[in-house]
């Protein structure tokens, strides 16, 4: 292979490598902002005016349980809509 | 003595143990030992890649300590601990497919191995693998400790007895099998932990009379129990928030994680595991921390928190099932220590005594250091264990904070900035570790955060700030 041709190879996976390390910096802020926005904008206040879902205090059931599952759902959605496969060394042909 | 639960409890290790020993077996025939041994010649598929980065990461923490600070914290702690979904897509996502192709470039097979080649420094390798050996030694160490305590308070047998056990059963399949036997059995013991925990939460669930009774019960006792703020209202957002830097956005740079991020076979087993790791690491650390709350009502007054998971499990279960569901957090323990002890074993062999010692060494004698030194480890960790002093547990308070300060920058800067240089790594590590401690010791929680995230903060600019100002006196980074 001519070294001109290896490098722009090189190139394409490291926009792509690039590209995904962004979805996951994008992902793990708005995980953030998710958990802690429900968890203190329904759970800093008195106890007593809580309201229940499924039995669990609000903010608990917001932030922790539907957090997580659309966490999980989002990853999903990302890998297979927005993650390309790419061969990992040189060698391989794509797959 | 508890026979039934002692029984079952050593018949799940057992098979466990079988099955790393058969894994051994299919790797006798290679010929790439070392990125066999350490690194299972790069060959993991999506579902075990999740399942081991799982079980690596769950430890004793996430099965007996952390629900038993839940237990005495209430649904705030649950909302610290959830966090720890992010470990399940972070690590894979930022470091992911640019870390297998350039290690892959580079040939390396260990973290060390990536930052020798990435920046071209002994001085990076030397305080590398020190931190390594210091910070996961005694890791490991608490683990070891952690694990007997576990088999000791179950089956009543004595702590010297119970050590010996699950040394002799850890030992025994990671000298002969390496990492593939790791990440072999770390796939059962992370499908022992995803079902003991299913199992354990529906059983107190039901034994507690259903969510919304446990809840009120909770509340009638202390409404603070329900609210994020813990028990005594003692944990503030600041605080809870930092735990996304500690156990969530920083575990990328533990190095038993990131070297898995680099062992698997292409990028569709990358693309499975992302999302089978996100869903059983959230599963896990949601329901486990939910386990020690709800155990609350049900079994009030047990005061030592470390007792809260095998008395509930008891409690709750049928006695054979109670030792089932409890192989989980061996499993867990297992999982975690041998990891830590094949890359403790790899830094010795690997980046200290091949770098500096015997280049030239050969094959079979390779292969004999290895296992060797492996084994040698996991004497030394037995002894420590039998009576740990004090420097043991005290640098083990410093491990994960110690090792993210340590590295985040060097390995995620040293991917993504191409003018970073072995002066900011070295800047970076210094003063991450040095920070760390100091904060540690004498100024806990500066900004009312934990202090991992203010020591993150100045290596940052450590390592920035050296690569500016020695852009000069280094060769360019060119991307091979």
């Amino acid at each position: 292979m001519p070294p001109t041709q290896k490098l722009q190879a090189s190139d394409r996976r490291y926009t792509i490598a690039n590209r995904e390390a962004l979805f996951g910096i994008s992902l793990v802020v708005f995980h953030f902002l998710w958990w802690f926005g429900f968890a203190y904008g329904l759970g800093s206040k008195e106890v007593d005016e809580y309201t229940y879902i499924l039995g669990f205090p609000a903010w608990f059931f917001y932030s922790c349980i539907i957090g997580f599952i659309l966490i999980s759902l989002l990853v999903f959605i990302i890998v297979k809509k927005f993650f390309v496969n790419i061969p990992l060394d040189e060698e391989e042909s794509d797959i | 003595m508890n026979w039934e639960a002692t029984l079952t409890l050593f018949l799940t290790v057992g098979i466990i143990f079988i099955i790393g020993l058969y894994a051994s077996k299919r790797q006798m025939g290679s010929t790439n030992y070392m990125q066999d041994y350490y690194l299972g010649g790069r060959s993991l598929g999506g579902f075990v890649l999740a399942m081991t980065m799982t079980a690596t990461y769950g430890s004793a923490s996430s099965f007996i300590g952390g629900p038993g600070v839940a237990y005495n914290e209430g649904l705030g702690w649950v909302l610290l601990a959830v966090i720890q979904v992010v470990t399940g897509y972070f690590t894979l996502m930022i470091l992911g497919k640019k870390f297998a192709i350039i290690t892959k470039k580079y040939q390396s097979v260990t973290i060390i191995d990536y930052l020798k080649k990435r920046y071209d420094s002994h001085g990076v390798v030397i305080l590398s693998s020190l931190s390594i050996i210091i910070f996961l030694f005694s890791a490991m160490a608490a683990q070891w400790i952690g694990g007997a305590r576990l088999i000791e308070s179950l089956t009543g047998l004595s702590y010297t007895t119970a050590l010996f056990i699950f040394v002799g059963t850890v030992l025994i399949y990671v000298t002969l099998g390496g990492f593939r036997a790791v990440v072999t059995t770390d796939t059962v013991q992370g499908i022992i932990m995803f079902i003991g925990t299913l199992v354990l939460l529906i059983a107190v669930i039901i034994a507690g009379g259903g969510v919304e009774n446990i809840i009120q019960d909770l509340k009638q006792e202390n409404p603070n129990l329900i609210s994020p703020y813990g028990a005594e209202r003692t944990l503030t957002p600041t605080y809870v928030s930092s735990f996304w830097i500690l156990v969530g956005v920083g575990v990328i740079a533990l190095p038993q994680i990131a070297i898995r991020a680099m062992s698997y076979k292409s990028s569709a087993s990358l693309h499975r595991a992302l999302i089978i790791g996100t869903i059983v690491v959230g599963f896990i650390m949601l329901n486990m921390h939910l386990i020690g709350v709800f155990a609350r009502p049900i079994l009030p007054g047990i005061e030592i928190g470390d007792k809260v998971m095998p008395e509930i499990a008891l409690h709750v279960l049928p006695t054979w099932l109670a030792g089932v569901v409890l192989a989980a957090p061996l499993a867990a323990i297992m999982s975690s220590v041998d990891s830590l002890l094949l890359l403790v074993s790899s830094t010795i062999v690997k980046d200290l005594y091949i770098n500096y010692v015997n280049p030239d060494i050969e094959y079979k004698r390779m292969r004999r250091i290895s296992t060797g030194v492996t084994a040698v480890l996991g004497i030394v960790v037995f002894l420590l264990a039998v009576q740990p002093p004090d420097l043991i547990i005290w640098l083990n308070l410093f491990a994960i904070g110690g090792l993210e300060a340590a590295f985040l920058w060097p390995i995620v800067l040293g991917l993504y900035w191409r003018k970073g240089n072995k002066y900011g790594a070295l800047a970076s590590m210094f003063t991450g570790i040095t920070s760390y401690v100091i904060f540690e010791q004498w100024w806990q929680q500066p900004f009312g955060m934990h202090s991992v995230v203010s020591s993150l903060f100045l290596s940052l600019i450590a390592y920035v700030l050296f690569s500016l100002m020695t852009k000069d006196r280094q060769r360019p980074y060119i991307e091979i």
